[in-house]
């Protein structure tokens, strides 16, 4: 039987500057996942939508427009109305550091600033993903 | 829960349930073929309607554009619609990118749209080998109409007809002569025709080559049976009465349509195409007609692999490492080696 990891990267609020989510994309892709990309400007709407209806493992958000601290909350709060407060949440972009804390309070399981390797990110997603299958 | 799937939430309309069984049905594990046993007598009774056509024609945003007027319609109920979505997997890695939905954004949180975008897992023909089965349990599960949006294909990608009641084949200017309209392959499933991208230039040379190259063809003569490419299969299938359409000599001819999907262009006459299309199945016979012809090449599909691998099971390694040797080696041929196997 195959299972393959799913992952949703989706681009809230207004930036349009997709260059990191593709790159993301692309490295899960190369590493044998199957990533749901769904383009610029998602309301936090379309992006529970997406993930209920895709059943995936992940949801990363990619953010560059500096209101990561207003778009994510609203983002894990749709998520968990839906009933998918299960799912991993990872937020990539241009997010101080000093904001991190705050964010992993929140809920969100990793966050990848500038210089982050994408092997990294694939190693996390596979860890995390391994870890809700025995949860 | 994962590995679990609750059959009757997916009957009463509970879109978590629905995406969970999707998953365990694409992955064919038992939870899902046990699904999948429970759901096919709710099966049925759904319109299937194949998008297919070359990449960058403008098939998800037609689909887009087709569903958001299924959703509204001028008149009528409203329709509700699932979309499967399939996109090619890496023959390298097995990873996909899925990107559909980016063209579906006018959709994308409609509760009465379903969109499941799906990988292709190695199987070539346009969808996955678990299409058939994603789209049986979208059926089950109540929506009316099932979009079903193909690989980009090219010629031969043909499977989608087998699937689909109504085959949509769509096509952008600019793309090849008129000898490439009479070819045989991904034009002879359409049952309507879309020149997508009608404000280029080209557009109307597009439409003539396709209207012309249909003058040629004998729509409707070709029964279901035979449209599958005079496959053998492993049981005489069932003989189905064909006569009614046959006598009265009725046959659909394929409407060739401009749309401009970015813009909603003429997307009103491909819906109405496809209730035409859907009528004309009924009433003269094709409808079961299609369905009875796509459960048996399933059935046999899945013999031929159950064959196969009951086959592996019982022969012996040693024999055939030696006939590979021996193909191997140019002593006997692939068709020689293939008897001799069978007959070890």
């Amino acid at each position: 039987m195959d299972r393959k990891i799913r992952v949703l990267i989706a681009k809230p609020g207004l930036d349009g500057h997709d260059r990191g989510a593709k790159l993301i994309a692309r490295a899960l892709r190369d590493a044998g996942m199957e990533v749901i990309y769904t383009g610029l400007r998602q309301t936090p709407q379309m992006i529970t939508a997406a993930a209920l209806q895709e059943d995936v493992d992940m949801v990363g958000l990619s953010i560059l427009s500096g209101a990561h601290m207003t778009l994510v909350p609203r983002v894990l709060e749709s998520l968990k109305e839906a009933g998918l407060g299960d799912v991993a949440v990872f937020v990539g972009g241009i997010i101080p550091e000093e904001d991190w804390p705050a964010l992993q309070k929140m809920g969100v399981r990793a966050v990848y600033g500038p210089g982050t390797t994408t092997q990294q990110v694939i190693d996390d997603v596979r860890r995390l993903v391994s870890g809700q299958a025995e949860a | 829960m994962r590995d679990t799937v609750d059959v009757q939430a997916v009957l009463a309309g509970d879109r978590r349930a629905l995406a969970r069984a999707l998953t365990e049905v694409e992955n064919d594990s038992p939870a899902g073929r046990e699904a999948l046993d429970a759901l096919f007598p709710h099966s049925g009774k759904a319109h299937l309607v194949g998008v297919t056509g070359s990449p960058g024609t403008g098939k998800s945003s037609l689909v887009n554009q087709m569903t958001r007027l299924l959703r509204n319609p001028e008149e009528g109920e409203a329709k509700k619609v699932a979309i499967v979505a399939v996109d090619p997997s890496s023959p390298f890695t097995g990873g996909a990118i899925l990107g559909d939905r980016i063209r579906m954004r006018d959709i994308a949180d409609d509760p009465g749209v379903f969109i499941r975008s799906m990988a292709s897992r190695g199987h070539l023909g346009g969808i996955a080998r678990m299409t058939s089965a994603l789209v049986r349990v979208l059926d089950a599960a109540g929506f009316d109409l099932i979009l079903i949006e193909t690989v980009g294909a090219g010629q031969s990608e043909v499977d989608i007809a087998r699937l689909a009641h109504t085959t949509i084949v769509v096509e952008a200017p600019g793309m090849g002569d008129d000898i490439q309209a009479i070819k045989a392959g991904i034009l002879e499933i359409a049952d309507i025709l879309v020149v997508n991208k009608a404000d280029h230039s080209l557009a109307d040379n597009t439409l003539r080559a396709l209207s012309a190259s249909l003058e040629f063809a004998r729509p409707g003569q070709i029964s279901a049976i035979d449209r599958f490419h005079h496959k053998e299969l492993a049981f005489a299938p069932v003989k189905l009465d064909q006569t009614t359409n046959e006598s009265k000599n009725e046959h659909w001819t394929p409407p060739v349509l401009k749309t401009i999907s970015t813009e909603g262009v003429g997307i009103e006459k491909v819906v109405e195409a496809i209730e035409k299309h859907a009528t004309f199945l009924r009433t003269h016979n094709q409808w079961h007609i299609r369905d009875a012809a796509r459960l048996q090449e399933e059935l046999n599909e899945l013999l031929m692999a159950a064959f196969a691998a009951k086959w592996r099971k019982q022969v012996d390694q040693r024999k055939i490492e030696a006939v590979l040797g021996e193909m191997l080696a140019r002593k006997l041929s692939p068709q020689s080696a293939a008897l001799k196997l069978l007959s070890a």
